[in-house]
């Protein structure tokens, strides 16, 4: 599954990166979350992917028994979707409160600070 | 002595407190410190004397090897003490000088500091101690002439002068280096010792080329030399100091330092003689040019100093002799007319020469010493100025390359220096009475005996140079010629270099008397003078600025996607070609996918390129969503139960938030051409390819330990949760939470803060702003 995984990885980060190279600000804010979501897919994939095997110690035993999915990458890439969220809210925020503003849908014509 | 040298600098730095306990006493008491290191330096010289060198060694950086050993031999003793006795003089001065000025503290911080540095770069035996302690003379100098910083041309001049010496300190960094390559040494002493195997190695000539670069700026040769004048914008202790007895001195010493170790070949001969003859005439030329002061004495002493790199050059026992005796005899009255040249500035309120007459009578001791220091600038007997001429001609008439050049130029030089003499010392002393702008009186104690003990100095030296002789033969003994047996004499019988000193004396005195009409035809030359090297050097800042405008509005832009592709196409070009050339991943992998696992993955893939290519906002969003839940499917498919719930809350808040915020935003509009959305899909797509291309060589690489494998056995037993990821997040890695939690509420409080601050705000203000301009 993972050399599918990682096509598909890329794929996303291609049209995240896409969407941030265009003028208009809207498109900028969709490419910042397929670029979040793209990264947070491709931690957790780069670390393995272990099917039906969740992190989880059953009632009455210390450790699981054999092995489970790495836990550490979930714990991290679970930090991130959060902080994702955090960031892309406060962007779209900024983006309405710019737009409000400048009257502008055009990154080029925001790049003046007197408009 | 290193530790006089450092403590040096922590005295400098504690100015500030003295100042508060001192008050204006302050410079008297900080003078103690050059007094100090004078007289220990005195205590050494039966050592010095002797023919011995003192070495003090100090491991600085002993992983490098590079220690700070202080060597005192009779070149570096000299140096040292000229810089330390007149240090002390120009202390004394100073407080005189800037007595009140509120910015006292802060002058006596800097050039505390640039003595020290001055210092250390003439006892400095290693080439990188050397090397630091030059550059900090040159930033110590730099803070010493833009001191009135409230003024453009001081600040003009500042600039100048570090540009020109940091230049060509660059330059020296890179011969110092070829130099410790090719004599496999860092030492001076060592280097030294191996003249003839560093004269013949393959890197000669362009170390020699960067090592003469280094000097001459410092050292303001020609064509370096338009900083140095410039520099005067100083305050006159500080032209007395720097400009004249040390800081362009430093270029001087390391010449003389180097002399054995690298002097004496032909390209060295060649260019130290003809350099220096050159920088003499062009100085003494320039000067008479000038009706202030303080440029007059400039001038003059870029003309002393091409003449110290001539003598060098000639590099004969003769010329060396006289390089010592010009030297000391430069240094004592240069630093006494500098000092004449303030009071006159302090007492009378102006530097123009015109502007004064008469002053003999209101301030006799003052004139006094400044005809003593004169008739030595002159080079007439009996002082030292004439013993060190004489020795000049005569040895620029042993010269071995170019002898007419070098003589011409140093005769025409000659005999300008006198007139410059006579019109320092004469025009303001002497002659009917004018109005200056303050009304002239003696000058104050502290700064009279500074110029008075060194015009004394030129004076019991010319008339018993004797006492020189031991001195001379130290001082030597550091230029590479051990056991010299100096005898100096005032009287050498009649011979040529004194009928060419008769000459210049009729010649000189012909220019001084006709100095006013002179000086109108040579300002017919000014167009001519418009094309010198210091027009080259602002054609060179404005090129630099121009290259940094160009290159700024090239590079910073302000365009997010201009850096963005900039920025991948670096990254993919950089990581691309490791990835291909080191580690060319393998991409034979055995697919183990179900049919639901791809199909999800599909749709992943299906709702990115949805969301790009469609023209409605909201069928965006909705994209986004397919491609949310569908990492959230992804997540659940492969054992991470709770990154699949937080990824479907936050998935769908966020398409709640997106519709909410969208109908405020703008609708989508093509705003770039076919060509540019061509380019941005072939950045973005290389970016993609390199993703996976990366993701790909990681799988296929060896798998290191987990480090969650701790955390998976301790998670029960010490976190007592069964949760793994749980744990992590609240135990095992707490602070990673915490700071997601930071993150969050500084995300909140923008976000309250921005939909709180409404547009009409700003409406209002306009609106406000109308109205008065209207009003107005």
């Amino acid at each position: 599954m993972e050399p599918l995984l990682a096509v598909a990885i890329g794929t996303l980060f291609a049209a995240a990166i896409y969407m941030m190279l265009r003028r208009s600000i809207v498109k900028l804010v969709i490419g910042l979350m397929l670029l979040s979501n793209a990264a947070n897919l491709l931690i957790f994939a780069t670390a393995g992917l272990t099917r039906g095997a969740p992190p989880l110690v059953p009632e009455g035993l210390t450790a699981p028994e054999g092995v489970v999915a790495d836990p550490l990458p979930q714990a991290l890439v679970l930090t991130a979707i959060v902080i994702a969220f955090g960031v892309l809210s406060f962007a779209v925020v900024l983006v309405r409160r710019a737009w409000e503003i400048v009257r502008a849908d055009d990154l080029d014509r925001m790049k003046e600070t007197d408009t | 002595m290193q530790l006089a040298v450092l403590g040096g600098f922590v005295v400098a730095a504690l100015v500030p407190l003295l100042h508060q306990w001192f008050g204006t006493r302050t410079a008297r008491v900080l003078a103690l410190l050059p007094a100090a290191i004078a007289a220990w330096l005195l205590a050494q010289w039966p050592v010095i004397a002797a023919g011995e060198t003192l070495w003090l060694e100090w491991a600085w950086v002993p992983g490098l090897d590079i220690t700070l050993t202080f060597l005192i031999d009779g070149l570096a003793w000299l140096f040292a003490m000229l810089i330390s006795v007149i240090g002390t003089l120009v202390l004394l001065y100073a407080g005189d000088y800037l007595h009140g000025h509120r910015d006292l503290p802060r002058f006596l911080v800097v050039i505390t500091a640039f003595m020290m540095s001055m210092l250390g770069l003439v006892l400095a035996d290693n080439l990188v101690a050397l090397f630091v302690f030059w550059e900090l003379t040159s930033i110590t100098s730099y803070l010493l002439i833009g001191f009135n910083h409230t003024d453009l041309a001081a600040r003009k001049s500042a600039q100048q002068g570090l540009f020109v010496t940091v230049g060509g300190g660059l330059a020296l960094l890179a011969g110092f280096a070829m130099l410790a390559l090719a004599g496999d040494s860092w030492s001076l002493a060592e280097l030294t010792t191996q003249g003839e195997a560093l004269k013949a190695h393959a890197l000669y000539t362009p170390l020699l080329i960067c090592v003469l670069l280094g000097a001459f700026t410092k050292s303001a040769q020609f064509p370096f030399h338009f900083w140095l004048p410039n520099a005067m914008a100083a305050p006159t202790p500080v032209s007395a100091y720097l400009h004249s007895a040390t800081m362009v001195k430093a270029g001087v010493y390391l010449l003389a330092r180097l002399h054995p170790a690298l002097g004496g070949t032909e390209p060295w001969v060649i260019t130290l003689s003809l350099v220096g003859a050159l920088t003499m005439a062009t100085g003494a030329f320039l000067a008479i040019q000038h009706t202030n002061v303080k440029k007059l004495l400039a001038y003059s002493t870029v003309m002393a100093l091409g003449t110290l790199t001539m003598l060098l050059g000639i590099g004969s026992e003769y010329a060396l002799t006289a390089f010592v005796v010009f030297l000391l005899a430069h240094s004592l009255y240069k630093g006494a007319l500098f000092m004449v040249a303030g009071i006159l500035d302090h007492e009378a309120g102006t530097k123009d020469v015109t502007a004064m007459g008469g002053l003999r009578h209101l301030m006799p001791r003052t004139a006094l010493v400044a005809a003593v220091a004169a008739l030595s600038l002159a080079g007439l007997p009996p002082l030292l100025g004439f013993l060190g001429k004489e020795l000049m001609l005569e040895a620029v008439l042993g010269a071995s390359h170019y002898r007419g050049v070098i003589l011409l130029l140093a005769f025409v030089a000659a005999f300008l220096t006198l007139a410059v003499a006579a019109i320092v010392a004469l025009r303001p002393f002497f002659g009917p009475v004018r109005e200056t702008p303050r009304v002239p009186h003696e000058a104050p104690a502290g700064m009279l005996v500074g110029p008075a003990l060194l015009a004394t100095l030129s004076l019991l030296f010319g008339l018993v140079p004797g006492l020189l002789d031991p001195l001379v033969d130290a001082t030597l003994a550091g230029l590479g010629v051990p056991e010299a047996e100096t005898h100096l004499a005032l009287w050498h019988g009649i011979n040529l270099p004194l009928l060419l000193s008769l000459a210049s004396l009729a010649l000189g005195g012909l220019v001084a008397r006709r100095w006013d009409r002179l000086r109108g035809q040579l300002a017919r030359l000014e167009p001519l003078m418009a094309r010198g090297p210091e027009a080259g050097y602002e054609a060179l800042m404005a090129g630099m600025v121009r290259l940094a405008e160009w290159q700024t509005r090239f590079l910073q832009n302000g365009y997010i996607r201009n850096y963005l592709v900039m920025t991948l196409l670096v990254l993919v070009g950089l990581v691309g070609h490791a990835l291909l050339v080191r580690h060319t991943p393998s991409l034979s992998f055995a697919l183990d996918v179900y049919l639901h696992e791809a199909m999800v993955a599909g749709l992943m893939v299906a709702g990115a390129v949805a969301a790009c290519v469609m023209r409605s906002r909201l069928a965006a969003v909705a994209a986004v969503g397919v491609m949310g839940f569908s990492i959230a499917l992804t997540f659940v498919l492969f054992s991470a139960p709770d990154l699949a719930i937080t990824q479907l809350l936050v998935e769908t808040l966020t398409v709640i938030l997106l519709v909410l915020v969208l109908f405020r935003l703008p609708r989508f509009a093509t705003l770039s051409t076919p060509a540019e959305r061509l380019r941005d899909l072939a950045v973005a797509g290389l970016s993609g390819g390199l993703v996976t291309l990366l993701m790909l060589a990681v799988l296929s690489g060896e798998r290191l330990p987990r480090i969650s494998d701790y955390m998976v056995a301790n998670s029960q037993p010490l976190g007592h949760g069964h949760n793994i990821v749980n744990v992590i997040l609240v135990d095992f890695r707490a602070l990673d939470t915490l700071g997601e939690m930071f993150v969050l509420a500084l995300a909140a409080i923008g976000v309250y803060a921005m939909l709180r601050f409404h547009a009409e705000a700003y409406e209002a203000r306009d609106a406000a702003n109308t109205r008065r301009s209207d009003d107005g």
